[in-house]
């Protein structure tokens, strides 16, 4: 079989000019299930979709919190995210014991892509295989940002990432002029919507496999689960589905990550294209 | 045997007219001094020093003064250096003690705020920050008992409100309407409190004329100061510092005091 | 007759100012233990040596809605060491994902005391709050971090005129025949404004105002009075 010469580190680049450990990296985040991050002028949303990688096991958590104002939504190896949010959370404490100030999301963010580049750039490592949806809130109002394996870090109006996200992404541009002056249960919808939209026709919403970050002005970053989103999802209840997941996107990539599989990897040109390595 | 053993408790020297075996020695034209002093001593007292800095809150912004002298020791040694340092449109800090280390801090200061200008992220030093940043480089360097020698006052506007507060060489720090250090806080301090209860609703105007009238009094009475200084006013509008300013004095009455030569 | 003329006119030399990296800046910290409430409350002055720096400075820090901190004695280890402690509290919230509870806080802050025995924070810390099981605590310490249990305790500048106070009223100290009745929310605030005027009249270090603290399951209120402000 066709075995790749040019992807056994990251330091090599290949005859076109890529970096397949990279681009393996920004697959990692498409096996995670989907997150969705969403603003208006006043808040910042957050959405994700849980698994349990078994039935023995509860759900993974999916919504992290930073400090009072930031939070983060994971898709990937949930292990590099934690080690991510260990380094965003004392950034975050820094700020506040040195300036007594909350730390700027924009500046938060950019030492997370001057920290993720390293590990692109070195022999013997690897990069983090965690996409984050960063949202936050500080004096220049609400942000979303999106940041990758590659160390790229995009300032989003809304953005999902992970498993089908594609269809959340057809949603959320499809409605995207409403959101800046949206309240905030309409946030909420929108994006439960749009998560809704990563699923196959026969799954639900529910309380288990779905929670919920919120922050904005006056409003610390809260994360809501179980309980905590019934009320939202009830607010998306019996809505008619915007319209069924392509086909393509096999529906077992809802059921636990096999992770030794980088089986769509460059090679495929439809999948995992240049893009994030570009702009 | 009785011999042999005070041999051995109290030997005689091994030689006469030198060091003995396991001091210290020193070698003529050596450049190594050994210091006496188990700890070393750092900037352990202040040299070319400022005096009071004076702040006080009005409706709507502060108003903090310093003046220009540097005294080193009793000598008026500078007359013409500026205590009071722009940080930005919304800070103002004023500095009293030692001169050297303002001019340290200061260039930190000015290296800090080039490298937030260049994010062009539009955050940088508000006067909340910079005061509770000075609180922590005074504090850690009194822990490092390495101090700077000095007390600032932080002016500012933040949030639709004024900011004024304190902090000293080892980390004493607070917010208050009125603030004086040094020796205006024997002076000048007092009269700014009652000046403000009298009238809790001061305007720009009313708060420079009392904090002028302030620096007048501090230069009548305080021996370290300087009839010439500089103020600074900190609206919503941005923050300017005004001077020098060399007011009138009167020492017509000067004769009556008697008795102190 | 030369050093009479120096010690006269101070001119012994340069001049060596000495350094120390403490002061003391006054105010005092109390806090009582109720049935099912806690109480903790501070002056608002801060002093050093003849001069007020401040008369809006309490002492009195809330960490959770079951515990609040007093804490004086040298300020710039007051700000640092509940800075420290709100840092150490938000890094525990994220690891555990829950709240630190009363006796957890003392316990953590008898170590970071200690931790710093050989250059000590100069600080005097008295917790107060709502323990596990739901009963109004106290916790007092050194500032070397030594600390124990108690039901109530005086701490700062007027602490040794606060105490005796204390233990006469709510330990019903030096009372012959006296009956011991519980202590309600009321009479412990009533009391505790009580020992703070009087100790404005004689500390110094203790006065302008009162911030009494009111630490129920309900979570923390907070209430300011008037002392004198000479």
């Amino acid at each position: 079989m066709f075995r790749n010469q040019y992807d056994n580190d990251v330091t090599v680049w290949s005859p076109q000019g890529r970096l397949h450990q990279l681009e393996y990296a920004m697959e990692a985040v498409k096996q995670g299930s989907a997150a969705v991050g969403i603003k208006s002028k006043t808040h910042a949303v957050l959405a994700a979709l849980k698994r349990a990688p078994s039935e023995l096991s509860s759900h993974q958590k999916k919504i992290l919190a930073i400090d009072d104002h930031v939070g983060v939504s994971i898709a990937g190896l949930t292990a590099d995210a934690r080690s991510l949010s260990n380094f965003m959370r004392s950034e975050c404490l820094n700020s506040r014991y040195a300036y007594d100030t909350p730390l700027p999301v924009s500046r938060l963010v950019a030492m997370l892509g001057s920290k993720s580049q390293i590990p692109t750039q070195r022999y013997g490592r690897r990069p983090f295989g965690v996409g984050l949806l960063v949202a936050g809130y500080d004096s220049m109002g609400p942000h979303i940002y999106q940041t990758c394996p590659s160390a790229n870090y995009y300032d989003c109006k809304a953005m999902a990432i992970g498993a089908r996200s594609q269809s959340a992404r057809t949603y959320l541009e499809r409605k995207l002029e409403e959101f800046p002056e949206n309240s905030l249960n309409d946030l909420v919808k929108h994006a439960l919507r749009s998560l809704r939209d990563t699923l196959p026709s026969e799954i639900e919403l529910t309380t288990k496999n779905c929670s919920l970050g919120i922050v904005g002005k006056d409003q610390n970053f809260t994360i809501y689960d179980d309980d905590g989103v019934t009320d939202y999802l009830a607010m998306i209840e019996g809505e008619e589905r915007a319209h069924p997941p392509p086909a393509d996107e096999p529906a077992e990539a809802m059921e636990a990550q096999d992770d030794d599989t980088p089986a769509a990897g460059p090679a495929d040109p439809t999948v995992g294209g240049p893009e994030v390595m570009d702009s | 045997m009785e011999a042999g053993m005070s041999c051995l408790t109290n030997p005689p020297p091994f030689w006469k007219n030198g060091p003995q075996p396991g001091g210290i020695y020193n070698f003529p034209n050596s450049s190594a001094t050994h210091s006496n002093t188990s700890e070393s001593q750092r900037s352990a007292y202040p040299i070319v020093t400022g005096t009071s800095v004076l702040g006080l809150k009005f409706n709507g912004g502060v108003v903090i003064a310093a003046d220009m002298l540097g005294s080193y020791g009793s000598l008026a040694r500078f007359r013409n250096i500026s205590r009071l340092s722009k940080i930005n449109d919304s800070t103002v800090i004023g500095c009293g003690g030692d001169y050297a280390d303002f001019q340290f801090l200061s260039s930190v200061i000015e290296q800090r705020v080039i490298d937030e200008e260049c994010l062009n992220d539009g955050f940088g030093f508000t006067p909340k920050s910079m005061f509770s940043w000075l609180t922590r480089v005074l504090y850690n360097r009194r822990s490092k008992f390495n101090p700077l020698w000095n007390v600032y006052v932080v002016a500012g506007y933040q949030d639709e409100q004024p900011f004024l507060g304190y902090v000293d060489k080892i980390g004493v720090a607070y917010e208050a309407p009125a603030i004086s250090s040094g020796f205006g806080s024997h002076i000048a301090l007092p009269i700014l409190r009652e000046e403000m209860e009298k009238n809790t609703n001061m305007n720009e105007n009313e708060a420079i004329a009392l904090v002028q009238r302030c620096m007048k009094l501090l230069y009548y009475r305080d021996a370290r100061s300087l009839n010439k200084y500089q103020y600074a006013v900190i609206t919503k509008t941005g923050a300017a510092i005004h001077g020098p300013v060399v007011p009138e004095t009167n020492w017509e009455i000067a004769h009556l005091i008697q008795g102190y030569e | 007759m030369d050093s009479q003329m120096n010690e006269l006119y101070g001119n012994n030399g340069p001049k060596q100012v000495h350094f120390s990296p403490y002061a003391f800046n006054g105010g005092t910290v109390l806090a009582v233990a109720g049935e099912d409430f806690a109480v903790v409350a501070s002056d608002t002055r801060l002093s050093e040596g003849f001069s007020i720096h401040s008369r809006d400075t309490p002492k009195t820090y809330k960490l959770s809605d079951k515990t609040v901190l007093g804490s004086c004695g040298f300020h710039g280890d007051v700000l640092t060491l509940t800075k420290v402690i709100g840092a150490r509290l938000k890094m525990f919230e994220h690891s555990h994902n829950k709240k630190m509870s009363t006796s957890s806080i003392a316990a953590m802050l008898s170590t970071m005391l200690y931790y710093k025995r050989f250059f000590p924070y100069y600080v005097y810390n008295i917790i107060g709050g709502i323990d596990d099981e739901g009963k109004g605590c106290v916790y007092s310490f050194d500032p070397v971090g030594s600390y124990e249990r108690e039901a109530y305790r005086a701490g700062g500048s007027a602490s040794s005129m606060l105490q005796p106070l204390l233990d006469n009223q709510i330990g019903f100290k030096n009372q012959e025949g006296a009956t011991v009745v519980p202590l309600s929310k009321e009479k412990a605030v009533a009391l505790v404004k009580d020992v703070f005027i009087s100790a404005a009249e004689r500390d110094i270090y203790t006065g302008d105002a009162i911030i009494v603290q009111v630490v129920t399951k309900d979570g923390v209120k907070t209430e300011q009075f008037p002392l004198r402000k000479d």
